[in-house]
């Protein structure tokens, strides 16, 4: 069936609204309002101790939520792993559910609750202890980076830890090894793919958000998010905005190459 | 003593995920305004909310882009995917990683990118670019659910139809399309909680006057405590187990039939 031509509406689309979009975004970020010269300006602009330190603060924070979430996530993934067939789902499902929530509403939960005239400031004061300073820092936006992001790291690691084959676990206790280094020889060099997906699945939506480090820090908060979101909706400041985006991107990419890296090199040394 | 653990750990991680949707929930039907007090079971907010004309605004534009969004995607997207089977090569492989961007990049980027080209190319922000954004970032997902649907098929299924009398639009509708509709469904749904869902690509690209629930959720949460927001939750809550629940039967049944056959 020779029917190519059915694809092409579609192609214009994605040259329309995708490649022309990212050009642009590129175009603007080397571009000034005042030259029509390209210029390196707005990268340079970047350098600023004041957006450097918002660049540190945003990675800062989004490793300490994909490192939190991955110690909470991977015993929850091996432990449903580890459940009959027939229950697995069901509780999958469970960890589903919150998740269809909008983001936005679970973040306004954690609002509700860390308050200062939320749930548990109000329950500190009637046992007579003091109440806290809980929101608008930056553990309460790392709590909600965890909060809404967790499931993108416990899914990739369970989808993992569920295929692997269980003659392996009881190969390596025959051959003497003890739980410990089952684990840590066999079980997690194998669900190591799982983890590194995980991984970039929670940092990237962390690293790049605006409106939980907004509605949890405060404003008190900024990340690299936040001062994207500023350029092109406060300061209308497209060619910085852009710059920052690709630079944000630029990171995004490191960090997804070196955890491939990780794993090919993790590969190789599981030849010999 | 380990079994004992791993059922304390779970428990703490699921009192975790749903304690803060629970609170939401069991405060939605609080008198006062305040969270700390219990002031006796109202229904209060929900009927605030029925009457804040902003927010029945806004859930009307969700759902009218949700399920437009929906049929253009579909209905590109599985054209695009028939199409696509018979691209080969590195056309194919620039085309499929160009429908990978939206897929793979954070929303800010895909957000900003458009909301550049509607202002650059004078299309007014508002219900129209709102579409078209959806529509942008949703097609991708239809083609990853459909395509793999296509190149499973027998090859030979089209060709045969045609000797055996059909044109060849016949053959697409009454042999090929009923072959790869689950893959349309499939796409179909992720399509539609998708454009539900989104709220940073419709922040960017949307014009003053039209909100869509998630936005309108953002500036009055940006503003403070809203009994109106919790009223909101315990709403699509309830809707969003609904949902689950009947899709979960309907692939548990499903399963079941193709178990028979």
């Amino acid at each position: 069936m020779k029917k190519n031509y059915l694809a092409y509406p579609y192609i214009l689309w994605l040259f329309a609204f995708i490649l022309i979009p990212l050009f642009l975004v590129l175009f603007y970020s080397v571009s000034s309002k005042d030259s029509s010269m390209l210029t390196l300006d707005n990268y340079k602009r970047f350098f600023d101790p004041i957006y450097i330190q918002v660049f540190v603060r945003s990675v800062n924070l989004s490793l300490i939520a994909t490192l939190i979430c991955l110690v909470i996530g991977y015993p929850v993934a091996w432990i449903i792993a580890n459940m009959e067939p027939a229950k697995r789902n069901f509780w999958v499902l469970l960890f589903v559910v919150p998740m269809w929530m909008n983001f936005l509403l679970r973040t306004y939960a954690w609002m509700t609750i860390l308050e200062n005239t939320g749930i548990i400031n109000t329950l500190l004061e009637k046992f007579g202890f003091q109440s806290l300073n809980l929101i608008y820092n930056s553990q309460a936006v790392v709590l909600g980076m965890v909060y809404n992001f967790l499931p993108f790291m416990v899914f990739p690691i369970y989808s993992i830890l569920v295929k692997i084959d269980k003659n392996l676990l009881e190969a390596a206790q025959d051959l003497g090894a003890d739980k410990k280094s089952v684990f840590m020889k066999v079980i997690f060099p194998l669900s190591l793919p799982g983890v590194l997906s995980g991984a970039i699945m929670t940092f990237m939506p962390a690293v790049s958000t605006f409106a939980i480090s907004r509605l949890l820090g405060g404003g008190k908060v900024t990340l690299i998010g936040n001062v994207i979101e500023q350029q092109f909706l406060l300061v209308n400041d497209w060619y910085f905005g852009s710059a920052l985006s690709i630079i944000m991107m630029g990171f995004i990419l490191i960090f997804v190459y070196i955890l491939r890296k990780v794993e090919k090199d993790d590969e190789e040394r599981s030849i010999f | 003593m380990s079994k004992y653990l791993s059922r304390v750990y779970t428990f703490l991680v699921f009192l975790f995920l749903y304690a803060p949707i629970a609170v939401l929930i069991f405060f939605s039907f609080n008198n006062s305004r305040y969270r700390g007090q219990w002031d006796g079971f109202s229904l209060r907010w929900y009927k605030e909310l029925l009457d804040d004309r902003i927010i029945v605004q806004a859930f009307y534009n969700t759902i009218t882009i949700a399920i437009l969004t929906t049929i253009v995607a579909t209905v590109l997207g599985t054209i695009a995917a028939i199409g696509l089977s018979n691209i080969k090569g590195v056309k194919k492989k620039v085309i499929m990683n160009l429908n990978y961007m939206p897929v793979v990049s954070p929303d800010i980027l895909i957000g900003i990118s458009l909301m550049i080209l509607f202002i650059f190319s004078n299309i007014r922000l508002g219900y129209v670019s709102l579409l078209l954004a959806h529509i942008t970032f949703c097609t991708p997902y239809v083609i990853l659910s459909v395509l793999p649907k296509i190149t499973q098929l027998n090859k030979y299924l089209f060709e045969a139809a045609l000797d055996l009398g059909a044109t060849p639009w016949q053959a697409i509708r009454k042999v090929i399309l009923p072959q790869i509709m689950p893959g349309i469904f499939t796409g179909g749904l992720l399509a539609f909680t998708l454009s539900l869902d989104d709220f940073v690509v419709s922040f960017f690209t949307t014009g003053s006057g039209i909100n869509t629930l998630p936005i309108a959720i953002y500036s009055m949460a940006k503003r403070g405590i809203n009994p109106k927001i919790n009223a909101v939750s315990t709403i699509l809550f309830v809707v969003v187990l609904v949902l689950l629940i009947i899709v979960n039967k309907r692939t548990n049944t499903e399963k079941k039939e193709e178990g028979v056959n």
